[in-house]
């Protein structure tokens, strides 16, 4: 059986899967779940595991929670909304 | 300080002060005497309405740390001429079930408002949460710890679980069939980290009637809708009856010729109900609430896919468990089991903004039961006698 990956690797390879496609692709919790599911595979990872490393992201600060039409990850920016 | 404070003309929000009903434009008013915050939203309201245009812009980033719902981001087009609003965040603070309050609870909420936001409120929104109207995004934080430090939590908004509500149930009312605040309460916090983590496609809202009149809406408002019912007869006190009659209730016109199962008669001395016909509507039990209740083998009906959308696409819930029994742990139990296996495949297939109900009516609602592991019943329904889905096996057809 296949070693179980880290909360602390899923949360950094889902933080550069964000990162990379920042401004280009916005990224809903599942999206991140399946996507590094997929990454290190269905022995290695699983359902808990990307809900533990989204908790640690936003906890953390690096990922926040944002709504734009529905609920996405992104890394912190000033939006253009925002007033000063 | 009010002295200091702009002076806003607005003949238009007057409008709305006039006439025997309360007003939002005089509780602003009010707030507006202290307020810095509540006298500039006079000022915008009053632009917004003479021109005809919205001046809100939406904020989709602020929040609280670690929380992904609870704020919902404003800010002003104007706010060199409105800067005490140029930030306007709205937060949805978790209702305690059923909207009861003491009053130091009350006082307690209205006074962090007071210390960090506009003082306006709005208690409750079409949430159900507390809805706090207008702070700015550095006044969210400290609201958030001294709402916390009061026994209050942030409520859900984005796509998670949105604060479960539910009516006043067995606190106040005789016709509940169930415990709808203890209910509440319990999904409320089995669900703490889908209503503070937005995971899902879209908004997925929980509602807790505790019988047919569906004092809360959930039949229309609620994605997962948990409405009591009974399963046995109504109960019937025929000397009440004789006692509405007596005192004027016309019982044929206002009761047996508006009931939609036919199933009442009156002779003018006996009431008789075939309670197989009955559609539990409640409207015989409303107009004589003395003389008649429901049965007392109760518990609740499920129902699923409601959404109530302020301009088109209204969705009213389909019947997915007929009757269920909530009167212990283990019962709330079997409805965490339900709704997680109804979460499942929609989270996996779901389309970003696609309720459940849409989700269901794309997928099909024979494959959406095989997905979620319920067997088809003749009970899955719209509307009681009307409607009804049809399963059968294509081998059936063949033959």
């Amino acid at each position: 059986m296949a070693e179980k990956v880290t909360v602390e690797e899923v949360a950094e390879a889902m933080y550069k899967m964000v990162k990379d496609t920042m401004g280009m692709k916005k990224w809903k919790a599942t999206d991140l779940q399946k996507a590094a599911i997929e990454l290190f595979g269905e022995d290695r990872c699983d359902k808990n595991i990307c809900k533990e490393a989204i908790k640690e992201l936003v906890n953390s600060g690096r990922l926040v929670y944002t709504y734009f039409g529905g609920s996405f990850l992104e890394i912190p920016h000033k939006e253009g909304a925002q007033n000063d | 300080m009010a002295e200091q404070m702009k002076k806003y003309e607005t003949p238009l929000l007057d409008e709305l002060e006039k006439g025997p009903w309360p007003s939002f434009v005089k509780e602003i008013k009010a707030a507006a005497e202290w307020n810095p915050m509540a006298n500039d939203l006079l000022g915008l309201l009053e632009r917004s309405y003479r021109e005809k245009i919205g001046h809100w812009k939406h904020g989709g980033i602020v929040g609280v740390m670690g929380y992904g719902g609870g704020v919902i981001g404003r800010y002003t087009d104007l706010p060199e001429e409105f800067p005490n609003v140029s930030h306007f965040h709205t937060m949805r603070v978790n209702q305690p079930a059923g909207w009861f309050y003491t009053a130091e609870a009350l006082r307690t909420l209205a006074d962090i408002w007071d210390r960090h936001g506009s003082g306006l409120t709005n208690f409750h929104g079409s949430t159900g949460d507390i809805i706090f109207l207008g702070t700015r995004t550095e006044e969210l934080e400290p609201t958030f710890a001294e709402l916390t430090q009061a026994g209050f939590d942030l409520g859900g908004s984005g796509s998670d679980i949105r604060t479960p509500s539910c009516c006043c149930g067995m606190a106040r009312c005789e016709w509940a069939c169930y415990d709808t605040m203890k209910l509440t309460y319990f999904l409320t916090q089995h669900y703490q980290d889908e209503i503070h983590r937005p995971a899902f496609p879209y908004k997925f809202k929980i509602k807790c009637s505790g019988c047919p009149n569906d004092c809360v809406a959930s039949v229309a408002r609620a994605d997962f809708s948990i409405i009591g019912t009974w399963r046995d007869e109504i109960q019937i006190d025929q000397e009440m009856v004789r006692e509405y009659a007596k005192n004027g209730v016309d019982i044929v016109k206002e009761v047996v010729a508006l009931c939609p199962g036919k199933c009442i008669e009156w002779d003018g001395n006996e009431l008789k109900i075939d309670n197989s016909s009955c559609r539990h509507c409640m409207h015989c039990i409303n107009v004589m609430p003395k003389a008649l209740a429901p049965g007392k083998d109760r518990g609740a009906v499920i129902l699923l896919g409601s959404k109530a959308p302020i301009v088109e696409g209204a969705i009213l819930s389909s019947v997915i468990v007929p009757f269920v029994k909530l009167d212990d742990e283990e019962s709330f139990n079997d409805i965490v089991e339900l709704i997680d296996a109804i979460l499942e495949p929609w989270i996996e297939e779901g389309k970003n903004r696609e309720r459940i109900g849409e989700f269901v009516q794309r997928v099909g609602l024979g494959n959406f039961l095989e997905a979620v592991g319920l067997d088809p019943q003749p009970e899955m329904i719209r509307h009681p006698r009307t409607n009804p889905y049809v399963f059968y096996e294509n081998y059936l057809e063949e033959e």
